[in-house]
Formats: C-alpha cells, sequence, structure tokens
C-alpha cells in the first residue's frame, strides 16, 4: 500500500463525518482509505493532458422546472420521519447556548 | 493613536429571490406559513428524493450579473457544501464554488467622498436553510423547514469598501437594481437581504491587507454601520497592544454594540465541496443571455434621467421618487391617470414622505391606489375642494385608502362656492374685528391675512381661498 493515512488523519475525517470510531475500527478505516486512493492513484498513470475535465456522468444539462407550486401541505407525513416532534416542528436537542 | 489605519471591507450578500417555488422543489416560498407546511422530501433531504432546478432562479441570477456588469459563466454548475447542522437537513447545502454562474462585474457607488467602483467578484445560486426556534420550556431547539431551498443568491464582492457610508451606498445600489429587476423586495429586516461584513484594518500605505474577521447576522443598515466602527475599533486597539487579529467568523449584537467570536467549533471550515451528481450543468446560450437582457427593466438611473426630461421634475425630486421602486411605480400609475407629473410629484414627495417618516414606515409600505391619488388631484384642479381640505383627504387615502369622492361627499367638505353665503360670513368677520380693519389701513398688510384666516375657519376650510380674498379685500377698501 502506496499510501499510508496517519492517524491525525483518520481523526480528522471521523470528526468531520461525526463518526466515533474505536481503536480497531481506525485501524480498519485507515487501511481502507490507503487502498482507496491507491486505486485512485492509477489514473494518474494515464495522460490526461487535453482531456476536458468532466463534471457531470450525463451528457445532459439544462434539466428544469417551471416555477409553478406542485406541492401542497403534506407536514403530517413528512413528520412521521422524525424521531421527535414538538408543534409542527422537528425536534432537535439544543443549538444555541 | 499615533498611526493612521485604513479599513478594508468586503460584503457578501445573500438575497432571496422573489420565485413562487423554491430551488429544487415546487414548494412555495410564500412567507409565514405555519411550520413545515411547504415541504417535501426534497426540501428536508429525505434519501432517495431528486432536486431539479426552477429556471426561474437561472433567469434572476442572469439578470442580477448583467445589472451588475458581470461576465456569464455559461457553462456553470452546482456543488455540495458539506457541513452538519439542523437547519440543513441534507448535511449539505447545493451551492456553486467552482463555476457560479456570473463573476467579474462592478457597480458605482457615490457618496460623499465621490464616485467609485465596487467591484463584484462573483455571483452564485444556492439554498436557504431551515430556520430554528428555541424553544425554553422544553429545553430544545424545533426546525422549521419552510425556509429550507428558498433560492437565493449570493452576491460576493472585491474588498473595494473603506468605510461604513461606501458599504451603505452599495448595499442601496444593490437594493435598487434588484427591487428594479423584480427579482427580489430586498428588505434587511425580514431577511430577504442579508449582509455579511469582511473586515481588515491595515496600516495607511500598507500594501497588503491585514487579517480580516466575518460579522454575520446584521439586519440593518444603521446596525451595519455600527458594527463596521466597533469592529474596526476592535481591530486598531488589538493592534495598538501589539497583538494579532484572528481570523474568525464574529457574531455582531447590536443591543450590546459589540461583537463576540463565534464557538471555534462552528469555525471549522472544510465543507468538502464536491460537485452534485443530482443536478446537471447549466448551459447559458447567447441567445438566453440576449433574452434576458432585452427583458431586462427601466433602471433607477436610467428612469430619474428620464422623469427629469419627461416630466420636468428636478433631479432631487426624481431621486426620491425613484429611491423606491414601489414608489415609482405609484408615481407612474399616477401620472398615466391624471396626466399632472408635477402635482403627483409633490404629493408623494411632500405629504406622502412626511406620512411615512411620522408612522416609522418605507416608501414599500405605500398602500394606497394611484386611482386615489389621481381623483383627489382633479378634485384639487377642478375646485371641487381646495388645498387645505385636500391634505386632510390625502392623510385618510394615505392611511385607509378611502375614495376621495365618497369620503369628500360624506364629511361634506365641497368647496363653497355660494358667493352670497361667504359675503354674509366676511360682512360678519369684518364686523366683528375693527382693530383688524384699523390696523390694515395703518399698513399692516398682515391684518388682512387674519382676516381671511377667521373667514376660513368659519367656513371650516371649505371656502375657496382666492374668492375669499378677494371679497375681504372688497370689503377693507369699503371700509375706508
Amino acid at each position: 500500500m502506496a499510501n499510508v493515512i496517519s492517524d491525525e488523519t483518520i481523526e480528522y475525517v471521523g470528526i468531520l463525518a461525526k463518526l466515533e470510531l474505536s481503536k480497531e475500527e481506525k485501524e480498519e478505516a485507515k487501511k481502507d482509505m490507503g487502498r482507496m486512493l491507491d486505486y485512485i492513484d492509477m489514473l494518474n498513470e494515464l495522460d490526461t493532458s487535453g482531456v476536458e475535465p468532466m463534471s457531470h456522468v450525463f451528457a445532459m444539462n439544462n434539466v428544469f422546472r417551471e416555477d409553478v407550486v406542485t406541492n401542497g401541505d403534506d407536514r403530517d407525513n413528512m413528520l412521521k420521519n422524525a424521531p421527535e416532534c414538538k408543534d409542527g416542528a422537528y425536534k432537535v436537542p439544543k443549538t444555541v447556548e | 493613536m499615533s498611526r493612521q489605519y485604513e479599513t478594508v471591507i468586503g460584503l457578501e450578500v445573500h438575497v432571496e429571490l422573489a420565485t413562487r417555488t423554491k430551488i429544487f422543489c415546487g414548494c412555495s416560498t410564500e412567507f409565514g406559513g405555519a411550520p413545515n407546511t411547504h415541504t417535501c422530501p426534497v426540501c428536508t433531504g429525505m434519501p432517495g428524493s431528486l432536486p431539479v432546478l426552477n429556471k426561474q432562479v437561472v433567469e434572476y441570477a442572469l439578470a442580477v450579473g448583467l445589472a451588475t456588469n458581470c461576465r456569464i459563466n455559461q457553462y456553470c454548475k452546482f456543488d455540495r457544501k458539506n457541513y452538519f447542522y439542523p437547519d440543513n437537513p441534507q448535511n449539505y447545502q447545493i451551492s456553486q464554488l467552482y463555476l457560479p454562474i456570473c463573476h467579474d462585474g462592478w457597480v458605482e457607488i457615490e457618496t460623499l467622498a465621490g464616485r467609485k467602483k465596487v467591484g463584484i467578484h462573483e455571483i452564485h445560486m444556492e439554498e436557504d436553510a431551515g430556520k430554528l426556534i428555541h424553544d425554553e420550556w422544553d429545553d430544545c431547539t424545533l426546525v422549521d423547514y419552510n425556509r429550507s431551498g428558498v433560492p437565493l443568491i449570493e452576491i460576493v464582492s472585491e474588498p473595494d469598501m473603506r468605510s461604513a457610508d461606501e458599504v451603505i451606498a452599495y448595499l442601496e445600489k444593490l437594493r435598487l437594481i434588484i427591487q428594479y429587476l423584480g427579482a427580489s423586495d430586498c428588505k434587511l429586516q425580514e431577511g430577504s437581504m442579508r449582509a455579511d461584513v469582511n473586515l481588515s484594518v491595515r496600516e495607511a500605505g500598507a500594501g497588503e491587507f491585514g487579517t480580516r474577521t466575518e460579522m454575520k447576522n446584521i439586519n440593518s443598515f444603521k446596525a451595519i454601520a455600527r458594527a463596521i466602527e466597533g469592529e474596526r475599533k476592535r481591530q486598531i486597539e488589538v493592534l495598538e497592544e501589539g497583538k494579532k487579529v484572528i481570523q474568525e467568523t464574529r457574531r455582531w449584537d447590536d443591543n450590546k454594540e459589540s461583537s463576540r467570536a463565534m464557538r471555534s467549533k462552528e469555525d471549522a471550515q472544510d465543507y468538502r465541496y464536491f460537485p452534485d451528481p443530482d443536478l446537471t450543468p447549466v448551459v447559458i446560450s447567447d441567445q438566453w443571455i440576449q433574452e434576458i437582457r432585452d427583458r431586462q427593466p427601466e433602471l433607477r438611473t436610467e428612469k430619474m434621467v428620464r422623469y427629469q426630461e419627461e416630466f420636468q421634475i428636478p433631479q432631487y425630486d426624481a431621486e426620491i421618487l425613484t429611491d423606491s421602486k414601489h414608489m415609482a411605480d405609484i408615481f407612474e400609475a399616477t401620472v398615466e391617470l391624471c396626466k399632472k407629473p408635477k402635482e403627483v410629484s409633490n404629493w408623494l414627495m411632500v405629504e406622502a414622505m412626511r406620512l411615512l417618516k411620522e408612522h416609522g414606515q418605507d416608501p414599500e409600505d405605500i398602500a394606497f391606489s394611484p386611482e386615489h391619488l389621481a381623483r383627489l388631484i382633479q378634485m384639487v384642479d377642478s375646485g371641487v375642494i381646495n388645498r387645505t381640505v385636500a391634505k386632510t383627504v390625502f392623510e385618510e387615502i394615505f392611511a385607509h385608502n378611502v375614495d376621495p369622492d365618497a369620503y369628500v361627499e360624506e364629511k361634506g367638505l365641497k368647496v363653497v362656492n355660494d358667493e352670497g353665503t361667504l359675503r354674509k360670513t366676511i360682512e360678519e368677520i369684518v364686523a366683528a374685528n375693527p382693530q383688524s380693519v384699523e390696523d390694515y389701513h395703518n399698513g399692516k398688510e398682515k391684518a388682512m391675512g387674519f382676516l381671511v384666516g377667521q373667514t376660513m375657519r368659519a367656513m371650516k376650510g371649505k371656502a375657496d381661498p382666492a374668492m375669499v380674498n378677494k371679497i375681504v379685500k372688497e370689503f377693507l377698501i369699503k371700509e375706508k
């Protein structure tokens, strides 16, 4: 494995992804990430000079909708997805000090 | 303070676009609905839901870009900005980082320091976040996603401003352009226009910029001016103490008139942007740009010039009338009806502005119909009511949009043109005020004014002042 992921990196990525990993899981994740980067590195073996960077996998563009209201009040259904709700709102742990 | 400092300011302005629906779904953008009644799987980030771009958002963004002299990225796309916060149900905001729709524009501003151009770095399209409400009772936070997915454009300026005056002139300029385009109502207080201020100070003459801070959460022009002054002072104090300004986001508290650093956790800015695979690129043809250009309405500067030329309105008046698109619309609609531009301008400039000031309102709040003002002007013109009465009627039109014909009829405010009644009243008043008559004959011109005033009072303001003047004079000459 050419790419070696440091403890700091896996810690940082864990924080960004809001994941708490055990010591064993961290070791596994380091190996997985290293292998992924090795795989991606294969692309560097190709000469891509003169190739336009691809920004989308489909050769499609300008998929639009008109500015017309199509959705009504479906709150009761929507709130069924919430672990907790109150007064028609999603209830979450306190966010402000 | 021995050293001289220069303040360097750039702005990030978020503007809520006036579309009927959200940027990526068919939910209504209407303000003030009960919590979560304008939501669907797309704007609440349900797995498997797919966003589809509202074409009107692109058109508004293009219109603002063209009106601010921007270059258009004819191939643009959306990216995901990743962060976790309950107001953002997808855990990413769909925005534009790599290829924003507009870039490298400018607007011209004018302050006491003169005219200058403020550069626009870029304008990009993005979605708004939901609203968090703190619940004291349960000590938790409640989330309303009605605003989630409301379309925004973010206008990022170059760090070209040097004072609060310039910042406000720039914001006013943007507000007027965008309002005239109909792309947003741009109300700072209601949050449809929001400004983040990036500010740094440097010693005068220094080539490099100092470390900047960003201030969020400022919702009025006055608060922005205070926040700029407060932050400028704070940074200079830090530098004078020999310390360094830390690059951070600060929250301005206008009540305390001070800012404080937001928690460093919120500052951990690693958004890991990447292209959004759910949305296809937007390709903007020359023809599309031309169509938007052709549809561009008359903007403020052109309107101001036209008012002066077409209606012979003084420049100052034209500036006030066009300072609000709404006011300009009322002006034009009324002129169209009564064909008396100077009269309409006077009513709006003098009476309407006075009443707005008294009520602490903005020109945007004017709610009367042009038909009623036009009719009032015709009534004065044809002598149905006099000017004094007209002012009272205007107050009613302004406050309750009353129909002037009906109101004048109901209150019996028509001018009394019956010369007999007038003569009788004046005769009594002249007889009752011999001192004034004597004063007049002793050369005190003012005494006549007193008698005219008394007559108008006796007639409850409904007499034709010209006629009263004429008859009072006749009596005075006769008395001699």
